[in-house]
């Protein structure tokens, strides 16, 4: 196997293929080392994928569990007469509360010592749901109604583990001493878990009860702002690009346009929240904090992807099929909207739903249009109003939960980003089926 | 017309002329791929065009019905008369055109849909059928003119795309036909077939000169000599030699002709 071998242009002989000669080795070695860097890297991919899931899994659970005590109740109405004749109603209807509680407990065989102030701290102001709900429905007087009061997510805490007697320190919210209490409801059974509802259906519950708070009117908000942007980023992303990659003569004109939607995918998404704030609050007084005015921004953000997408899955198409369709007399649109477009369906679909999918989680514009800090209270009145009636979106909420000061919230923000999550995935998944469905061969 | 001036002005023939190629020039930007080529291609006749590659054969093809306006940096100069009438008139829309000069190109190029709605898209988009017998009978016929549709009649609503690749260029001509063009134009169309497919593809090329004009581009001298009556050699962009085809194998004028046919240069 020297080069003295080789005479005349004959080639070398090879030797035998049943022994592996340095030069294959060499280019083994290599393939195997070149193979084992690709599973190192998904393996890292992976861990972190993993760490990623189960803290966030591990973080927001809590959101969805909450405790609550029942206790069965009966205001007759000589009760309710003198408790609406005094000058503190709601502690009247506290001191019923408790009473009931005491009684329950004593039922129940345990024994327990409590105020007012600890039942404060543990169930929140409970005298004044007791009062609106018998001033809603006075019928109910006299009969036996149970009221399942949430606890503070604290209490929710320290029955999960999170919070412990000896990390927890005495606080307005909380004092060691209430949490004897908690145990004897155990023990008495009268406080429960159970599937925390009104976190997925309910609204934002402002800073001082983090364990009213709901993520639902922000999902509503959320699905409007992409009912805004899938409206408007996809005809107008689609027919942009079409009329660029099919019709539209190339010049300087047209070179200039390309470069410009390169630039504005790659302006960062606050800029387009000022701009929206300029444009359609402050010139075009659209309502703030409006999931139209978010939407509108979030079209103007997702449109370079959708139109660089769309173009890139037009420009796979192979010209042989456009030649094909011209070539027996199609005109330029048939050819496009027959042969082209149909084939370039799957890419553009793709381009779409990740460009949603980005829409969906981003937070920044949001900011400067009010979505950010806006306590979404209750749910809009109807379709049309929940275009316009201020609302938040999900990014928007994890963020005002996560930037509250009460520690509590942090729960809530985590479920909230697991909510999110789940809405991400669908879509993502709804972007594979969609593809397969579509995909053509040729 | 001097008939010694063979570089520039051959065989320009009068009768049952289909189209009447004058001075043509075609640039591509700045490359100067058609010098001066008049021709006169004849109906109810199959042409063949020859030359080496990069000769420029497809290229002046795809001038007969302006498929070269696709490309945006080609430029066609001069006249060329299908019938009497300039296509490169501002008053013609290159899409009527192309319905009345068909083309089938190199690569089998089937649209991804069944082997129905690819024959039956051309008569569709113009109208050609009032009802979906009659597009069925289309549909028949135009396979039958392919010569495939013994082979697909069953299978009607399979994919175009699932043929073989001779299967897949005679379904291309069937389409081609199938919008009743009055010219088929055919840009090297055996080159990705094998032995038997050409063979059935040049004998459908041979009964379709009956009704139509043919132009075929070739590689294969063979297959020039035998689909072919007339014959146009191609050299670096200059047609240098037009002729009944017996003439140019047998009799060739020109040095580079051939060359070109004895295996030369090419
Ligand atoms: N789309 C194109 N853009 C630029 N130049 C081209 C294009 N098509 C062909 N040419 C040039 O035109 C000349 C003739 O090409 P072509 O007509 O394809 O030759 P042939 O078909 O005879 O092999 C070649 O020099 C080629 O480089
Ligand atoms: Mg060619």
């Amino acid at each position: 196997m020297t080069d003295a071998t080789v005479q005349g242009g004959a080639p070398a002989p090879r030797g035998s293929i049943h022994s592996i000669d340095a030069r294959t080795a060499k280019r083994n070695r290599a393939e195997k080392r070149f193979r084992t860097y690709g599973k190192i890297a998904i393996g890292i991919g992976l861990f972190f994928l993993v760490v990623l899931f189960a803290s966030i899994i591990r973080s927001g659970a809590p959101a969805f569990t909450r405790t609550v005590v029942d206790v069965p109740f009966t205001l007759t109405q000589t009760q309710y007469e003198e408790a609406e004749g005094t000058l503190f109603k709601t502690k009247a209807y506290s001191d019923f509360f408790i009473a009931a509680l005491d009684n329950q407990l004593r039922e129940q065989g345990v024994e327990a010592e409590f105020d007012a102030d600890t039942i404060e701290r543990l169930l929140g102001k409970v005298g004044s749901t007791i009062r609106e709900y018998y001033r809603a429905n006075e019928n109910q007087l006299g009969e036996e109604v149970s009221f399942s009061l949430a606890t503070s997510s604290r209490v929710d805490g320290y029955l999960t583990g999170r919070v412990t007697r000896e990390s927890m320190t005495d606080s307005r919210f909380l004092m060691a001493a209430d949490l004897d209490l908690v145990d004897r409801l155990v023990e008495g059974e009268i406080i429960t878990s159970e599937f925390n509802w009104p976190f997925i259906t309910g609204a934002d519950s402002g800073v001082d009860n983090p364990g009213g708070a709901g993520i639902g009117a922000s999902v509503v908000g959320s699905f409007f702002m992409m009912l805004v942007v899938l409206f408007l980023s996809l005809p107008i992303g689609v027919a942009a690009s079409i009329y660029l990659e099919e019709f539209a003569v190339q010049n300087r004109f047209t070179d200039l346009i390309e470069v410009n939607i390169s630039n504005l995918a790659a302006v960062p998404s606050i800029v387009f929240g000022i701009l929206g704030l300029a444009v359609f609050i402050q010139f075009m007084h659209l309502p703030q904090s409006a999931p139209l005015v978010g939407g509108l921004v979030l079209t103007l953000m997702t449109l370079p992807t959708i139109i660089i997408s769309t173009r890139a899955s037009l420009k796979a198409v192979p010209p042989s099929i456009r030649e094909a369709a011209l070539g027996i007399g199609a005109s330029k649109m048939q050819t496009v909207f027959h042969h082209v477009l149909p084939l370039a369906m799957p890419g553009i679909l793709t381009g779409t739903i990740i460009g949603l999918a980005q829409a969906l989680g981003e937070t920044a514009p949001l900011l400067l249009i009010g979505m950010v800090g806006f306590v979404a209270r209750g749910y809009p009145d109807g379709f049309l109003q929940g275009f316009v009636e201020p609302n938040s979106a999900m990014p928007a909420q994890i963020y005002t939960w996560a930037a509250r000061a009460d520690v509590a919230f942090y729960d809530k923000a985590w479920g909230g980003i697991i909510i999110l999550l789940i809405f991400l995935m669908i879509m993502n998944i709804v972007a594979v089926v969609l593809r397969r469905r579509f995909e053509r061969r040729w | 017309m001097m008939k010694d001036n063979i570089d520039t002005k051959v065989g320009v023939d009068a009768m049952e002329t289909k189209f009447n190629c004058r001075d043509v020039q075609v640039y591509y930007a700045d490359n100067h791929a058609i010098k001066d080529v008049n021709v006169d291609i004849l109906d109810k006749t199959v042409t063949a065009f020859i030359g080496p590659s990069g000769c420029g054969k497809s290229t002046f093809l795809r001038s007969l019905n302006r498929m070269n306006d696709t490309i945006p940096i080609c430029r066609v100069e001069g006249d060329i008369l299908l019938d009497g009438e300039d296509i490169n008139d501002a008053k013609v829309d290159p899409v009527q055109l192309r319905a009345k000069v068909g083309m089938v190109f190199q690569k089998p190029n089937p649209f991804p849909k069944s082997i129905y709605d690819n024959i039956a898209y051309g008569p569709r988009i113009h109208g050609l059928a009032r009802n979906k017998a009659e597009l069925d009978e289309i549909v028949e016929k135009s396979l039958r003119r392919g010569a495939i549709w013994d082979e697909v009649k069953d299978r009607l609503d399979a994919p175009g795309t699932g043929l073989s690749g001779g299967q897949q260029q005679r379904l291309c001509i069937a389409r081609a036909v199938a919008t009743e063009p009055e010219v088929l134009l055919m840009d090297e169309p055996c080159s990705a077939l094998d032995p038997i497919a050409t063979a059935q593809v040049e004998e459908l090329i041979d009964e379709l000169k009956a009704n139509y004009s043919v132009v075929i581009v070739t590689h294969s001298m063979q297959q020039a000599a035998r689909v072919s009556q007339k014959t146009a050699f191609f050299h670096l962009g200059n047609l240098v030699e037009y002729d009944d085809t017996n003439e140019i194998f047998t009799n060739p004028r020109d040095q580079r002709t051939e060359s070109y046919i004895t295996g030369r240069i090419g």
